[in-house]
């Protein structure tokens, strides 16, 4: 089993702390150890929220160097390039094209950065970007919080992944995680997006 | 009981099974970040007593007082918390507690995450002699606890627990005889079909108090009883620096003996991390230390070098003891470690490679965080921004009232701090050769005090007392929105629920005011924004105490949608007075204004400060 590091980054409200959950469960359902942390201060008020996701031999460090991630999951596209410096060398992000312009970039006193700005810090790491619809195809299915669940189907089918953690793990640590009551839209979210990224 | 199953608990988590396992019965704690979910987490297992208390010295009184009763008994706080509670920790150092065991969590927030401040709460073990056990991670955090309260009996002490941020916040695997079948954690229990544990003392809660009531020599602290406890306490904690020597809590891991590393915490993984091959000794109790221990390791190890967050509390410990040791030269003193601090620190000694390529975050627009959409807040700091006062403010989501485009809250320092302030400004005021406000008429440049409902049952009380018995002439504000917002919902005296989910009297903030002697007391709602500034002026002009409840509930709490959306009519000139609230959903969009349909509550306070009436609610009632 592989050893790796995830950052997941996005806005309070957008469900990262489950994305999180999921993705450490489905770790520890694999035979790691793991460790997961997250700054969320004030989140529920609109700030940043950063989860570092670990699986090990042994993790010691609940947070990840900075340069040496495998993945970051970014929910909205600022927020992922705020992480970009997270990513080592080959790493991967995969980022929500969703914009979410902080107050400062609606009072029109900061420029909210182009997706080749975004890029731009993505591949100066050494890493590459997926884009994906992962706001429009959650709306579709009825919520836009099921963004989230839908980047980790994505995340799932890339190729360390894929390769590695059976779908039905993934699906397990879903059902775990999710209260009953929204379990089958997630279990739709998870199985498109990772459809989306194998097709 | 064999352990099968393995669950990922935060810190917090982790200690709230550890209190449950000891078999804890009464724990109290007021909330506040990183450490709010270890009562949230702890209430839900069955055969422990679980409460918000008004505030931190409170809480700590009330656990004091149970283990003066004999049972197992945990207080819970932030750091500042422990500034609050500082007085009843001293006093039950002297004390002691005769026999129930009590641990006092205090949570550190390095890199202030979520505090007004960075403290570095092991100076209280060594200020207020108390022996104080470190967890590096989660299952860590679940043994410690219980090796407190055995610790607290033996020796008669309160044990202080110190967390972190990162500790309480992480979650890290934790050995269980049965995962449950759900979600663990989350105000969940961690361990399937929990049972009441019981308390393992078998003298009934009346027999301890019966024997406390006979020795007030060592329960009563006047002076006299006092003196004769002081020396039992310092030699209680010489006997417990003794047994810091064997109690397993102090870890040697042998490796390269060039250096040795004396770490605790979590800066024992980050520690780890970088310097694999470094011996290490890892503290699980930070205070007292274990001095032959710490001194044999040094002997045999070339260069001594001390990891630690904050402080330099070990490494001044260490160079008392005599040893030539190094840390803060290359590790910060202020702010959180993490792997890269550690790295740079561990780079600047010689010991490791520079990170291969620096990656400093990228300058990008900051996300502050902003007052909800639909706040109540919002409206009286719109308000008070127009009467032009200076605002005392207080800690709370209302301290977001600070930023612009409100910018209407001008002090922050701790809990109730601002009611004080606003007594001694005024008093301050009366000193000046003349008075502004009657010459021009206006309130401009007058203090007020604002503050919310539940920072006004944890520290208000007392401060409006002055305000009233010294006829400080002063208005105070209370921003009632129905529960302790900022760390996430938890319901307060004036909320009419317990942590325990039993509804409860709620204190009535208006009648407490008038009880306290503040004459002129009125109630608002918060979104009316004229009748808002009605009753500030005609209250300010009085120059008389007065309270004004401005009460809305929290607008996430409620969440679901009061009405439809707002929209923009044809009206609209793009004046962009209404984005002086600075409320999320009101975009600015070329020429007009825009107003975002999925952030918008329906609120309408937008409604009332557009002159042109160009905002409405067309929709009608959603
Ligand atoms: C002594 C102390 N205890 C706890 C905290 C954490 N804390 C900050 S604000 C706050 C309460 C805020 O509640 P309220 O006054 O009702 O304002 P709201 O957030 O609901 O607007 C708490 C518990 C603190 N900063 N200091």
């Amino acid at each position: 089993m592989p050893e790796l590091d995830f950052i997941l980054a996005g806005v309070g409200g957008q469900g990262i702390i489950l994305a999180g959950d999921v993705l450490a469960e489905v770790g520890l359902r694999t035979g790691h150890d793991v460790k997961k942390s997250e700054v969320h201060g004030m989140a529920q008020r609109g700030g940043v929220v950063t989860s570092h996701v670990r699986w090990g031999k042994i993790v010691r460090s609940p947070l990840i160097e900075p340069g040496t991630a495998h993945f970051v999951l970014g929910f909205e596209a600022l927020e992922a390039a705020r992480a970009a410096h997270y990513l080592g060398d080959g790493g991967v992000a995969v980022v929500n094209r969703y914009r979410l312009p902080p107050p400062s970039v609606t009072a029109g006193q900061a420029a909210y950065p182009g997706d080749d700005e975004v890029e731009a810090l993505i591949t100066g790491r050494g890493a590459t970007v997926a884009w994906v619809e992962a706001k429009t195809r959650a709306s579709a299915l009825g919520h836009p919080a099921l963004a989230g669940v839908y980047l980790l189907g994505y995340l799932s089918a890339t190729p360390v992944l894929a390769g590695s953690v059976p779908r039905d793990v993934w699906l397990a640590a879903l059902e775990r995680l999710v209260p009953e009551t929204h379990r089958e839209l997630n279990r739709r979210a998870f199985v498109e997006g990772r459809e989306n990224a194998a097709g | 009981m064999s352990e099968r199953d393995t669950v990922l608990l935060s810190g917090n988590e982790a200690v709230a099974l550890g209190a449950y396992e000891a078999g804890v019965k009464v724990a109290a704690a007021y909330p506040g970040t990183p450490s709010t979910e270890i009562l949230e987490n702890l209430a839900s297992y069955p055969g422990v007593y679980c409460e918000w208390s008004s505030n931190e010295k409170v809480a700590l009184d009330g656990a004091i007082g149970a283990a003066y009763a004999g049972r197992r008994a945990l207080a819970a706080m932030k750091h500042v918390g422990l500034n609050v509670a500082a007085d009843s920790l001293f006093y039950a150092v002297y004390t002691g507690l005769g026999g129930g065991g009590l641990v006092v969590a205090v949570a550190d927030d390095p890199g202030m995450h979520s505090s007004q401040n960075e403290q570095d709460s092991r100076q209280y073990a060594r200020f207020a002699r108390v022996p104080m056990l470190e967890p590096s991670d989660s299952a860590e955090a679940r043994q410690y606890v219980k090796v407190a309260f055995e610790l607290s009996e033996r020796f008669d002490t309160p044990v202080l627990l110190r967390l972190t941020t990162r500790t309480s916040h992480s979650r890290s695997p934790v050995a269980v005889a049965s995962a449950p079948a759900g979600v663990a954690g989350r105000g969940r229990p961690a361990v399937a079909d929990p049972l009441p544990v019981p308390d393992p003392h078998a003298r009934s809660a009346a027999a301890a108090l019966a024997e406390l009531a006979a020795d007030p020599g060592k329960y009563v602290m006047v002076p006299g009883n006092a003196r004769l406890r002081h020396p039992i306490v310092e030699e209680r904690m010489a006997a417990v620096a003794d047994w810091a020597e064997t109690s397993g809590l102090c870890r040697t891991e042998p490796g390269d003996l060039k250096v040795g590393v004396v770490t605790a915490g979590v800066a024992y993984h980050y520690a780890r991390e970088i310097l694999p091959s470094a011996s290490f000794l890892k503290l699980g109790m930070v205070w007292p230390l274990p001095r032959r221990a710490i001194a044999d390791f040094a002997s045999r190890v070339a260069r001594v070098l001390v990891v630690e967050e904050l402080d330099p509390f070990l490494e001044e410990a260490l160079r008392l003891m005599g040893i030539e040791v190094e840390g803060k030269r290359y590790f910060p003193l202020v702010g959180e470690l993490d792997p890269a601090a550690v790295r740079r620190g561990m780079a600047a000694a010689g010991l490791v490679a520079p990170a291969p390529s620096p990656c400093p975050p990228p300058t990008l627009p900051a996300r502050p965080p902003v007052l909800c959409p639909g706040c109540g807040h919002r409206p009286i700091f719109y308000a008070l921004r127009r009467l032009g006062t200076v605002v005392f403010g207080d800690i709370g989501c209302y301290t977001l009232g600070a930023l612009p485009p409100l910018a209407a809250l001008h002090t922050c320092g701790c809990m109730g701090g601002g009611l004080g302030n606003l007594q001694g400004a005024l008093k301050a005021l009366e000193f000046d050769a003349s008075d502004v406000q009657a010459e021009d008429g206006t309130f401009r440049g007058r203090p007020v005090a604002v503050l919310g409902d539940s920072t006004f049952f944890h520290a208000g009380l007392p401060a409006l007392a002055n305000l009233a018995y010294n006829q400080g002439g002063g208005l105070v504000v209370i921003l009632d929105n129905h529960t302790t917002a900022m760390t996430g919902h938890q319901d307060h005296p004036g909320t009419g629920r317990t942590l325990m989910a039993k509804t409860a009297p709620a204190l009535d903030p208006e009648a407490i005011a008038r009880a306290l002697g503040v004459e002129q007391v009125a109630t608002v709602d918060a979104y009316d924004l004229d009748a808002f500034l009605r009753t500030a002026r005609e209250f300010l002009a009085s120059r008389r105490p007065a309270v004004i409840v401005a009460r809305r509930p929290c607008a996430l709490k409620t969440r679901r949608r009061q009405r439809a959306p707002l929209v923009v009519a044809e009206a609209c000139n793009g004046c962009g007075i209404c984005l002086r609230l600075g409320c999320p959903p009101l975009l600015r969009d070329g020429e007009k204004v825009r107003v975002d349909p999925d952030l918008c509550t329906g609120c309408g306070v937008c409604v009332a400060v557009c002159p042109r009436r160009a905002l409405t609610t067309e929709g009608g009632e959603g």
